[in-house]
């Protein structure tokens, strides 16, 4: 079986002495959608930070294109095309929203012009306040300042810790359309979401971690289907 | 428990090599300074050990100290009340009342009360000005080359020493109410700020204490080695073994001053201890180390913090008058923030900062130190330059000599933090 | 009343001086509050810094004048300033590879970093008063006067003369060049932005690849920009006196905290404001009062509020006060 396109294969770390991940596996095609949900502490997040580099692990590997990349710094991998947004302080409250976006493009040296069209054509009203302090906008726009930001190095991987905590249903939706509509462009989508229902529905592969070990892996439409997984985690 | 015992054996060392080498009288000088140096230390340290609070005024708590013991031993001017000292208590008195209308104005209005407090605030200042000019020009017309000043009680000097605790004390409530519970760094500008303006009025205002033209001749809780030399019975005694008389009145002398000093910082000392050790102390350290923690168990933060910094800052008002007491002279002139305050935090800090036995072993250690560098460093230089051609260069450099401390200090003080941060005798 | 009159001696006395002084704070308090935005501690060797970078300043003008170079009316100092900047600049990136970036790597809690910069202080103090002695320097050289106040007399035919020092027109005139580039560098440039992200969101800036290490780096070398400018203004203006230097981080710290603490645009207005109180609180006001106030109203005594010896102490009331009622400052900078 050819490699996944981004994998974090049987990670086992934390962060003090004691370890948050017992060997679990996470993994995401190109331009698909993988989303990862689990009760409280079961480690999604820890297990996306692994992914990212945050977190020390002491066993198992990530690779990126077949890349064995476990050794490298958070902002090496953002070099090689992989961009996070975390769950908080995910802006940069001070500065404007196109100062955000230039932020998020920090690395490149070729026009950035052409990408920030693009987050203003998938974000249109970051387009209209993109001169307003980023701190001072929605909860539902700050998030899409976070996504617009992160789009900005055109990163061939993005994830996302929790875009819709804390957000409303109608901007929760919203945000779903458009993060479908990034996968669409070829851009691999990992998260991890608290609205496990909702997540999965768009999801082409999910994973259940229980304990900072995979319980369930499936397609998206597998696990909604799977009695065990709704009676479990998604209330029925 | 063998570190701390070695380390205060080689401090003793010190102090007895400088005694062999130079004079017992030199070296009892630098002791006497050095337990002053170590009761500040024991100040500083319940403020930053005990409570990670970040104190860089102890110059002015120190000479708060030391304006309490002009305000307290020397004799009453006569005629001064007269002149115009009521007067001044009246302003004072004033500038109080205004004060307090103030906040309570602010406290108890609502509306329209930032234009009623300042009102209060100018008017109470105009009002404090006007009856407060006259009687100071009252008071320093008296004999203004010696006195043109209130005096003070007439009591005996040791009594002082508490009363310098008071004022530091007064004056650590009020920095304390205002900038405690922000920042830790805004704590130490406003202890900075009130160490200057303590400096300032200390240095202007001669009613209180003659300004820079110095108080001196304050009484002494010891003997005058005059007397003693005077004193039939001394010299004999001094004969009968064999010392010089003049030498040995000098030794008596700082033996006294020592014996005293020793047992204000032995009872320093022993409640610091007591205090660390008590569920209070714990209670201080758990605050420290997470005051989020401490403060959702219910502890409250703030009254504690200034409970602590109240209770540093009246230490080391205690030591300041100590050292004016020592001294028998206060000269605001020489108050060096350097000195007085940094000095102080490289001891804690070197010694071992939350530990007692640390910030007093960093206190002799560093006070010692601190006298020695100097001739070290001229000892240094002039055998660096030695060689050299003589010329500007060469005298510049040996000139230089006597800021070299400056520079150790902060050597030392960078390397300790970097190589050693717990100090000579860590916490425990 | 004379109102002509009153507003000229108020300009003379007051207005100038205090925008010169409150030109020199802001310049001051835009170091500490760099520092405080990006490295996260309050720099107590910033008084000291200022001194260092004005003393090397002062040695250079002394070479440039030993070889007859001069700026004609203007001060050799002047000249003597990029190098300055430079030496300065060197010195705290290498105090920061040797001292600091220790504490940075172990993510040491503000007030260790505080407590480390009360030893860097130490030991630029020392090498200050090593290296120049302690005593007052006046290196001020060239014209003495844009405006004199006997030729404003004669010109306006008024009672009271306006002067302007060169020393206050450069302050103003210097002071007003680098605030103007170092806010179009933060605002306008990638690297300046870089370090505004990082003082706002160190992580996230971690995530969008801007290097910490080359942001820190930039600062030290604009702070020792902006602390010899400052420094060597306010010596052009006063004297340099490396004691002075450090009793200037009191008003300095004032400034900053009560324009907000990482707040640049603070900084400035914080230096105007501690300045303008500062200056108008010591001032004797009888002769401005004497020209303004109408016959019989007129102040017996000098009008004065504080002596100038108190003069610490209006940028301590402003400071607590700023404490007491809105700690984040003026300009809600990043602090409690």
């Amino acid at each position: 079986m050819a490699d996944p396109f981004l994998i974090g294969e049987s990670m086992t770390g934390g962060y003090g002495a004691a370890n948050i991940l017992h060997g679990c596996t996470i993994a995401v095609e190109k331009g698909e959608i993988a989303v990862i949900v689990g009760p409280n502490g079961a480690g999604k997040s820890t297990a996306m930070k692994a992914v990212f580099g945050m977190l020390r692990l002491r066993g198992g590997h990530i690779r990126l294109e077949g890349e064995d990349i476990t050794a490298l710094s958070p902002q090496g991998r953002v070099a090689k095309g992989m961009a996070f947004v975390p769950q908080t302080h995910n802006i940069f409250g001070s500065m404007s929203v196109q100062e955000n976006l230039e932020m998020g493009a920090f690395l490149r040296r070729d026009d950035i012009r052409p990408t920030m069209e693009m987050v203003y054509d998938l974000f249109p009203i970051l387009r209209d306040k993109r001169n307003q302090p980023a701190g001072e906008l929605s909860g539902g726009q700050r998030q899409q300042v976070a996504v617009g930001r992160a789009l900005m190095t055109r990163p061939k991987v993005l994830m996302l810790d929790e875009p819709t905590a804390g957000v409303s249903p109608i901007v929760m939706d919203e945000l779903f359309d458009r993060i479908i509509e990034i996968a669409r462009t070829g851009i691999s989508i990992l998260m991890v979401e608290q609205n496990a229902r909702q997540a999965l529905m768009i999801a082409h592969k999910g994973y259940v971690l229980v304990q900072g070990a995979n319980r369930f892996t499936g397609t998206g439409a597998e696990l909604m289907a799977d009695p065990e997984v709704r009676r479990t985690f998604l209330g029925g | 428990m063998t570190r701390p015992v070695l380390l205060f054996a080689l401090v003793t060392g010190l102090f007895v090599l400088t005694g062999i080498t130079q004079s017992w009288s030199v070296a009892l000088t630098i002791l006497n300074m050095g337990v002053v140096s170590a009761i500040m230390a024991l100040g500083v340290n319940m403020q930053w050990g005990y409570a990670g609070l970040f104190n860089i005024g102890v110059m002015g708590f120190a000479a708060l100290g030391g304006l309490a013991v002009v305000l307290t031993a020397t004799a009453p001017v006569d005629g001064a009340m007269a002149a115009g000292g009521w007067r001044i208590l009246g302003a004072l008195a004033v500038g109080i009342a205004a004060l307090i209308a103030a906040v309570q104005a602010w406290r108890r209005m609502r509306r329209g009360r930032g234009l009623v407090v300042t009102v209060i605030v100018i008017a109470g200042f105009l009002l404090f000005r006007h009856i407060f000019d006259a009687g100071v020009a009252g008071v320093e017309a008296i004999n203004p080359t010696v006195q043109g000043n209130l005096g003070g009680l007439g009591l005996p000097v040791w009594m002082a020493w508490p009363v310098g605790g008071l004022l530091a004390a007064i004056a650590a409530w009020g920095i304390g109410k205002t900038a405690l519970g922000l920042r830790s760094d805004y704590l130490a500008i406003a202890t900075l700020g009130i160490a200057e303006i303590v400096l300032a009025v200390l240095r202007n205002e001669e009613w209180l204490d003659r300004g820079v033209k110095n108080v001196i001749g304050l009484p002494r809780p010891v003997p005058y080695e005059v007397d003693l030399q005077q004193s039939a019975g001394f010299v004999s005694w001094a004969q009968e073994y064999g010392f010089d008389p003049v030498t040995a009145s000098s030794i008596v002398v700082k033996l006294c001053y020592l014996g005293l000093f020793a047992l204000v910082l032995a009872i320093v000392m022993l409640l610091a201890e007591l205090a660390l050790k008590s569920p209070w102390g714990r209670m201080m350290r758990a605050i420290r180390d997470n005051e989020v923690a401490a403060g959702a168990m219910g502890k409250n933060v703030k009254a504690r913090h200034l409970q602590i910094f109240i209770i540093g800052s009246a230490v080391i008002g205690i030591a300041g008058a100590m050292m004016t007491t020592l001294d028998s002279q206060l000269t605001p002139a020489s108050y060096q923030p350097l000195r007085y305050t940094f000095l102080v935090w490289v001891m804690v800090i070197v010694g071992g900062s939350g530990n007692n036995w640390g910030a007093m072993l960093g206190g002799f250690l560093i006070w010692w130190l601190w006298v020695m560098v100097e001739p070290i460093g001229q000892g240094v230089l002039s055998a660096l330059t030695a060689p050299m051609a003589d010329g500007w260069l060469k005298a510049h450099l040996q000139d230089g000599a006597a800021h070299m401390r400056l520079l150790t200090m902060g050597v030392i003080l960078l390397l300790v933090l970097r190589f050693s941060p717990r100090g000579l005798i860590p916490e425990r | 009343m004379d109102l002509l009159n009153a507003l000229v001696a108020f300009a003379n006395f007051v207005f100038v001086p205090a925008v010169a002084y409150g030109a020199q704070l802001a310049l001051g308090a835009l170091g500490v509050t760099l520092i405080y935005g990006i490295l996260r501690f309050s720099n107590f060797a910033h008084g000291d810094t200022m001194a260092f970078g004005t003393m090397c300043t002062i040695l250079v003008t002394w070479g440039l004048q030993s070889w007859g170079i001069g700026l004609g009316p203007l001060p050799t100092a002047l000249l003597a300033l990029p190098v300055g900047i430079a030496v300065t600049g060197l010195f705290l990136v290498a105090t920061d590879r040797t001292v600091y970036r220790f504490y940075r790597r172990t993510r040491a809690a503000p007030v260790i970093l505080t407590m480390v910069s009360l030893g860097v202080m130490f030991v630029m103090n020392g090498l200050v008063r090593f290296i120049i002695g302690v005593d007052s320097i006046d290196f001020a050289d060239g014209a003495r006067f844009v405006v004199n106040a006997r030729d404003f007399r004669d010109a306006t035919g008024l009672d009271e003369g306006l002067a302007i020092r060169s020393t206050q027109a450069i302050t103003i005139v210097v002071a007003a060049i680098a605030m103007a580039l170092l806010f179009w560098f933060l605002n306008r440039t990638r690297t300046g932005k870089s370090m505004r992200a990082f003082s706002d969101n160190e992580d996230l800036a971690l995530l969008s690849g801007i290097n910490p290490e080359r942001v820190v780096t930039v600062t030290w070398l604009i702070v020792a920009a902006l602390a010899t400018t400052a420094g060597v203004l306010y010596g052009l203006d006063k004297s340099f006196m490396p004691f002075t230097y450090f009793q200037l981080l009191l008003p300095i710290f004032a400034a900053a905290v009560v324009g907000g603490l990482g707040s640049p645009l603070g900084a400035v207005a914080g230096g105007f404001v501690i300045a303008f109180s500062e200056v108008g609180v010591t001032y004797a006001w009888k002769k401005v009062a004497g020209y303004a106030l109408p016959e019989g109203l007129q102040p017996d005594g000098l009008a004065q509020l504080l002596s100038t010896d108190y003069k610490f102490a209006v940028s301590f009331a402003i400071l607590v006060l700023v404490l007491l009622f809105r700690p984040t400052g003026l300009f809600r900078g990043k602090s409690v």
